[in-house]
C-alpha cells in the first residue's frame, strides 16, 4: 500500500516534469516576442511602427532611425538567393530520386545534406576570402559587360563590381539554402506512386515526362514547403552574409551594390549601439524579422503537414 | 514521318532537361568539394601545436595561438548540452508518451519543429535582453543559454521520433508486470531509444557547435584566457569572425585554421549522427 501511494507520487512528478518542459518552447517563442517587443517599445514610441518601415534613414548620430534599407537588402537577398537555390535544388532532387543509378543515389544525397553541416560562419569567411575576389575580377566584370549595354536590365549592373555587394551574398546564401529544399522535395518526390508512374510509361511515355507530369504535381506542396522554409532560413541567415555585404544603410539599386540586411545591422551594430533608442531600433528590427520568418516557417510546416497527410 | 519527328523532339526536350538536372547536382557537388578542400588547403596550412596550447600575442604580432576560443568553445556548448539535454528529452517523452494522440502534443510537435528554424542571431538579442542587458555585462553563462535554446528544439523533436520508434508492446509487456509509466518509460522506452536519443544529441550539438550569430551578444569574446563562465569568453566561432575581419595575415592563417577545426568537428559529428541514427534518416 504505501509502496503504491510513492510510485502514485513519483508517477505524477515525472508526468508532470515532462509536460514542463514539452510546454518550454512555446513559453520561449512567447517570451521572445514579449522580450523583444518590451525592448522595442522605445523605438516604436519614437518613430510609430509605420514610419520605421518605410523611412530610409539610418543615423545614429542624429538618433533617426528606419528600417527600409534594412529590410529591402533583406528581401532582395533573400529573392535572388531562392531564385538561385531552387532551380538547383530541383534539379538535384531529380536527380537523386530518378536519373541517378542506385549506389550514386545516397552518396549524392548525403553530400547534398553535408552543404548544411558547414558552419555559416565558415561560408562568410570562404565567402571573403575566395568566392569575393573571384566575383569582384572575373564573373561581375563578365556579366557587366554583356547586360550593362541592355536596357533596362541593363541598370541593375550598374556601379564598379567589387565582389562585396548583393550578388556574392546571394550566390553564398543559395548554396546554403540548396540542401534544405533538395531534401524536402526529394522526399516529396519519393512518395509519387510507382504504379502510376509505370502506367505513364507503359503509355509511351518519355522519362522527363513522367517526372513531368508525374512526380512533380505529386511533390506540388512539398515542394511549395521547401520553398518557405528556404525563405525562413535565408530571411535569417547572418554570418554568411555579413563577410560580404559591405554593411551599407541604403536601398540597393544593383546588384553590384554594398547593402546591408536586418541581421548583419544586428550583428554589426548591437554592441556599439551606445544609446536607448539606437538599441530599442536595433531590437525592433530584431521583433520585425522574428514575426516575419516566424510565419514563412509556420507556413512551411503547415503545407509539409498537408502533405504528409494525403 | 511527322509522328516520329514529334517523338524526337520530345526526346530531345527530356533529354535537356534531364542534362539539367544532372548538371545541378553535378553543381552542388562541385560548391561542396570546392569550398570543404578550400578550407582544408587553408586551414591545413596554417594549423600548428601552438594554435592548440598558446594563447594569442598581442595583435599584430605574429605567434600565439587560439588555447582561450578552443577551451571557451568546449566550456560553452558543453554547458548547453547539460542544460538543454534533460528538457530536451523530457519534453521529448511528453509529445511521444503522455501526450501521445492528444492535440496539445500535435501543436506543441509544430511549434517545436517551426522553432529548430528560427534564426539564431534573434536568440542572441532575446538573450542579451534578459540576461546581459540586467547584469551589465557578457557572460559565457548567457552564450550556453542561448545555444541551449538552439539545442531544446532538436533533441526533444528526435527524442519524440525515437521514443515512438519503440514498439508498444514493449510497455504493455511492462505494464503487464505491474510497473507505473514512468518506470515503464525510464526502464524500458528510454533503453529501447537510446541509440536514437544519443544520435539527437550528436546532430544538435553538431549545429549548435558552428553557430556564431547567438554568441556574438552573449559571450561576447575576450583576448585572454578564462574560465569564469560569469564573464565574457572566447569561443571559435567568433574569434573566426573577429580574425577574418582583422587587418593581420596571421590572423587569417588562424582563422582558416580555426575554420578547419570547427568545420572538421562539425562533419564528423553529422556523418556519425547519420550512421547511428537508427533507420538512416535524416529528420526535420
Amino acid at each position: 500500500m504505501k509502496r503504491g501511494r510513492k510510485e502514485g507520487i513519483a508517477e505524477r512528478v515525472f508526468a508532470a516534469s515532462t509536460l514542463i518542459a514539452a510546454l518550454a518552447m512555446p513559453f520561449v517563442i512567447a517570451a521572445i516576442f514579449y522580450t523583444l517587443w518590451q525592448a522595442a517599445y522605445p523605438a516604436m514610441e519614437k518613430f510609430s511602427v509605420g514610419h520605421f518601415l518605410i523611412s530610409t534613414d539610418w543615423d545614429p548620430v542624429r538618433d533617426s532611425f528606419g528600417a527600409l534599407p534594412n529590410i529591402s537588402g533583406t528581401l532582395v537577398i533573400t529573392f535572388l538567393s531562392l531564385v538561385f537555390s531552387l532551380p538547383l535544388s530541383l534539379g538535384i532532387a531529380i536527380f537523386v530520386t530518378e536519373i541517378a543509378p542506385n549506389p550514386l543515389k545516397g552518396i549524392v544525397a548525403t553530400a547534398i545534406d553535408l552543404l548544411a553541416a558547414i558552419p555559416s560562419v565558415v561560408y562568410g569567411m570562404w565567402g571573403l576570402f575566395t568566392l569575393s575576389p573571384l566575383m569582384g575580377s572575373y564573373i561581375e566584370p563578365a556579366l557587366k559587360s554583356i547586360f550593362a549595354p541592355l536596357p533596362v536590365i541593363g541598370l541593375l549592373f550598374e556601379g564598379t563590381p567589387r565582389g562585396l555587394d548583393i550578388l556574392t551574398a546571394s550566390v553564398i546564401l543559395s548554396i546554403m539554402l540548396i540542401p534544405y529544399a533538395a531534401s524536402i522535395t526529394r522526399e516529396s518526390l519519393l512518395m509519387a506512386p510507382s504504379m502510376v508512374k509505370e502506367a505513364a510509361y507503359s503509355l509511351g511515355a518519355t522519362k522527363w515526362e513522367v517526372i513531368k507530369g508525374v512526380a512533380l504535381p505529386h511533390a506540388k506542396v512539398g515542394i511549395l514547403s521547401g520553398i518557405f522554409l528556404s525563405l525562413g532560413r535565408a530571411l535569417g541567415e547572418t554570418m554568411a552574409v555579413a563577410f560580404v555585404l559591405g554593411n551599407n544603410h541604403r536601398i540597393p539599386t544593383s546588384l553590384f551594390s554594398a547593402a546591408s540586411t536586418i541581421t548583419v545591422t544586428l550583428a554589426n551594430e548591437f554592441t556599439e549601439a551606445d544609446k536607448e533608442i539606437y538599441l530599442s531600433s536595433l531590437f525592433l528590427l530584431a521583433l520585425i524579422l522574428f514575426v516575419i520568418s516566424f510565419f514563412s516557417l509556420i507556413i512551411a510546416k503547415f503545407l509539409l503537414l498537408k502533405e504528409r497527410e494525403r | 514521318m511527322r509522328r516520329n519527328n514529334g517523338k524526337k523532339i520530345r526526346k530531345t526536350i527530356g533529354f535537356v532537361a534531364l542534362t539539367f538536372c544532372s548538371l545541378a547536382a553535378g553543381l552542388g557537388l562541385f560548391w561542396l568539394i570546392f569550398i570543404l578542400g578550400d578550407v582544408l588547403r587553408q586551414g591545413f596550412g596554417a594549423l600548428n601545436v601552438a594554435l592548440f596550447f598558446q594563447d594569442p600575442f598581442p595583435p599584430g604580432e605574429e605567434g600565439g595561438g587560439l588555447r582561450h576560443a578552443f577551451v571557451g568553445q568546449l566550456l560553452i556548448t558543453s554547458t548547453a548540452v547539460l542544460i538543454a539535454l534533460p528538457i530536451g528529452i523530457l519534453g521529448g517523452t511528453y509529445l511521444a508518451e503522455y501526450g501521445r494522440g492528444k492535440r496539445i502534443s500535435h501543436f506543441l510537435s509544430i511549434l517545436t519543429d517551426t522553432f529548430v528554424s528560427i534564426p539564431s542571431i534573434i536568440v542572441g538579442t532575446f538573450i542579451y535582453a534578459l540576461c546581459v542587458k540586467p547584469l551589465g555585462h557578457f557572460s559565457a553563462w548567457a552564450g550556453s543559454l542561448a545555444l541551449a535554446i538552439i539545442m531544446v528544439p532538436i533533441i526533444s523533436r528526435t527524442t519524440e521520433t525515437m521514443l515512438s520508434l519503440v514498439p508498444w508492446t514493449m510497455r504493455e509487456a511492462a505494464f503487464a508486470l505491474g510497473a507505473p509509466y514512468y518506470k515503464v518509460i525510464v526502464q524500458v522506452v528510454y533503453r529501447g531509444a537510446l541509440r536514437g536519443i544519443f544520435t539527437g544529441t550528436l546532430l544538435s550539438l553538431a549545429r549548435v557547435a558552428g553557430e556564431t550569430a547567438p554568441l556574438l551578444f552573449t559571450s561576447f569574446n575576450n583576448s585572454f584566457f578564462s574560465l569564469k563562465m560569469g564573464e565574457a569568453m572566447a569561443s571559435l566561432t567568433v574569434s573566426i569572425y573577429q580574425y577574418a575581419l582583422g587587418p593581420y595575415s596571421d590572423w587569417h592563417d588562424k582563422a582558416w585554421a580555426a575554420s578547419l577545426i570547427i568545420t572538421a568537428t562539425v562533419l564528423l559529428l553529422t556523418i556519425i549522427g547519420k550512421i547511428v541514427l537508427p533507420g538512416g534518416k535524416s529528420k526535420r
